[in-house]
């Protein structure tokens, strides 16, 4: 736990020393190849698209960056919309794909119509593509036009993320459910826990911890995927504007900004995971020798 | 699940057993209720079966374990041991026969499993501590959640219980931050805490280096000698020999001989039991 050598009085030895001036240099020399190819790969892309055909026409189209500077604060202003769409769905899919994934570790007879509704459920909404769901919902609905049904394309748009993300998350929950070891719901039962109390203190807490990499990945691809509520045409988020802005001018930049500020948002979030999974001491065999 | 108990009584357990039930007098009446002067045992076995498909796990096993008394099982590994362990503390289903505590049926269906599995507790060869939950959450678990003890109490109970296997000042780590003896006390700790009535102990020390098995069984001695009841798989033969009361010797899923430890241990009847006490001596653990 402590660090080598700590607290006693030690001087290394000179082989230790000669080690580590060696260990210094080959960390020099990675750094130098490592950068020094990065350079010359970097510099080959670079000459390659550029000596394309077309590239003064695509830079003026796609890399506009005065253009882009100027239709900057409009995508942002709608990407304020994405965040705000993805962090309300994220949680209600987190909440509705646990109830899915546990209701599928259920057990006996009486539970056997819930499991078939969630295997069911999961079945469906993995296997359609989103689009097809935006549509259904995002116009199908409304036009039901059943009085207390909500007719905002923002809340069906919302609800088809939902929808299709927590049959991905459960099934990632799931995964993450039927890793822990049988031996630690023996343990549980056995202290007199009930099924429920089980899983909500014991399996369910390390199964999220195991699953917390893919569960961010999904959280990332739902970050992007809130652009495609775009499609049903009135909720003015970073991808709607700058179609706008594209349909006015004929000029892409726009797609790429918009492109730009969706990598931006989603670093800081892996970022993010790694550091929560390292905190909680549960890095796993992949972060060791 | 029409069981006689008269045809399974004969001949399964020596005679020299002194605990051992020889009368063919029904279970059922006397177990519950006893007849005046005897107390009936703590945890009685009748005829125990369990079979994993085609393979026959128990056979026909038949154990008393009286109160304060410590019964230890002993036997070459895949002899029946832990699943008999775990039978007792319902995490299997038998297949027959049945297994009374405290003049209780507990192989009845109709019993509530929690409220069985809270009265015993068991210590697993693996620790199977909850890794993601300090070494204090991992015994208040229980009684906050199932015997709806407030934290406070939950805590200074869990607190004293651990200063009792010598581990206070380890009580905000994380299990694996302690060593293999370390762990195994705690999980001894987080059964004692629900205040069994019996205690089962599943190869408690084979997970451990030798060094650290000196320190789990001293605590299991300390129990013992607490009037705790306990049943002991183990293949610690020297703790069997000093702790035990009853020794039984398990060999493919049946009892080939019990008794008390000088006797089973020293002067074994049964040949099987005579092989397996060779082989453990050769191998100098004897």
């Amino acid at each position: 736990m402590s660090a080598p050598g700590g607290g006693d009085e030690w001087t290394p030895s000179p082989i230790q020393l000669e080690r580590l001036a060696y260990r210094r240099s080959r960390t020099r020399r990675s750094v130098l190849v490592a950068t020094g190819s990065t350079v010359v790969l970097l510099g080959i892309a670079v000459l390659v698209v550029v000596n394309t055909p077309g590239w003064p026409q695509f830079r003026d189209s796609f890399f506009d960056i005065a253009y882009g500077w100027q239709v900057l604060p409009d995508i942002a202003a709608g990407l304020w919309l994405n965040v705000r769409l993805m962090v309300v769905c994220e949680v209600v899919i987190l909440c509705f794909s646990l109830l899915i994934a546990l209701a599928r570790t259920l057990r006996g007879p009486v539970f056997f119509p819930v499991r078939a509704a969630a295997i069911g459920f999961t079945d469906l909404f993995r296997g359609l593509p989103l689009i097809l769901v935006l549509y259904m919902l995002g116009f199908g609905m409304p036009s039901l036009r059943v009085a207390w049904l909500p007719s905002s394309a923002l809340f069906w748009g919302c609800a088809a993320l939902v929808l299709t993300y927590s049959a991905y998350v459960s099934e990632v929950l799931r995964a993450g459910i039927e890793s822990v070891h049988p031996s630690q719901r023996a343990a549980a039962r056995s202290l007199g826990l009930r099924h429920g109390q089980t899983m909500r203190f014991v399996v369910v807490p390390q199964a999220v911890r195991r699953v917390l990499p893919p569960l961010l990945n999904d959280l990332v691809s739902l970050q992007k995927d809130t652009g495609l509520v775009s499609v049903l045409g009135v909720i003015y988020d970073a991808v709607l504007n700058a179609k706008i802005q594209t349909s006015q001018t004929f000029n892409y930049t726009p797609y790429v900004v918009a492109g730009l500020l969706f990598v931006l948002l989603t670093i800081p979030m892996t970022r993010l995971t790694d550091w929560v999974s390292r905190r909680q001491g549960w890095t796993g065999a992949g972060s060791h020798v | 699940m029409s069981h006689d108990p008269r045809s399974s009584n004969d001949s399964i357990i020596p005679a020299t057993v002194p605990t051992v039930a020889t009368t063919t007098e029904p279970l059922r009446g006397r177990a519950q209720t006893g007849p005046a002067g005897t107390e009936p045992p703590l945890l009685r076995i009748e005829s125990l079966r369990k079979a994993y498909g085609p393979a026959v796990v128990l056979r026909e096993v038949s154990l008393d374990v009286p109160a304060h008394q410590c019964v230890v099982l002993i036997g070459a590994s895949g002899s029946g041991k832990s699943t008999l362990l775990r039978c007792i503390n319902l995490l299997e289903v038998v297949d027959d026969g049945r297994i009374w505590l405290q003049g209780k049926d507990i192989t009845d269906p109709r019993v509530d499993d929690d409220a069985i599995r809270s009265q015993v507790g068991i210590v697993f060869q693996s620790f199977n501590l909850f890794p993601h939950m300090s070494v204090l959450d991992n015994i208040t678990l229980a009684p906050r959640r199932v015997h709806g003890i407030g934290r406070r109490a939950a805590e200074s109970d869990a607190l004293a219980m651990l200063d009792r296997v010598g581990l206070a000042h380890r009580a905000r780590a994380k299990p694996d931050e302690l060593s293999g003896g370390q762990q195994q006390r705690v999980a001894i700790a987080r059964a004692l805490v629900n205040k069994p009535v019996l205690m089962l102990f599943d190869e408690v020390t084979s997970a451990l280096d030798p060094e650290l098995v000196g320190e789990v069984l001293a605590l299991l001695t300390e129990l013992k000698d607490d009037g705790m009841t306990m049943l002991v798989a183990t293949h610690e033969m020297g703790f069997a020999r000093q702790v035990a009361d009853q020794v039984v010797f398990l060999e493919g899923g049946e009892i080939a001989e019990a008794g008390p430890p000088e006797q089973v241990l020293t002067q074994p009847t049964d040949p099987r039991t005579q092989r397996f006490l060779r082989r453990i001596i050769d191998a100098g653990r004897l």
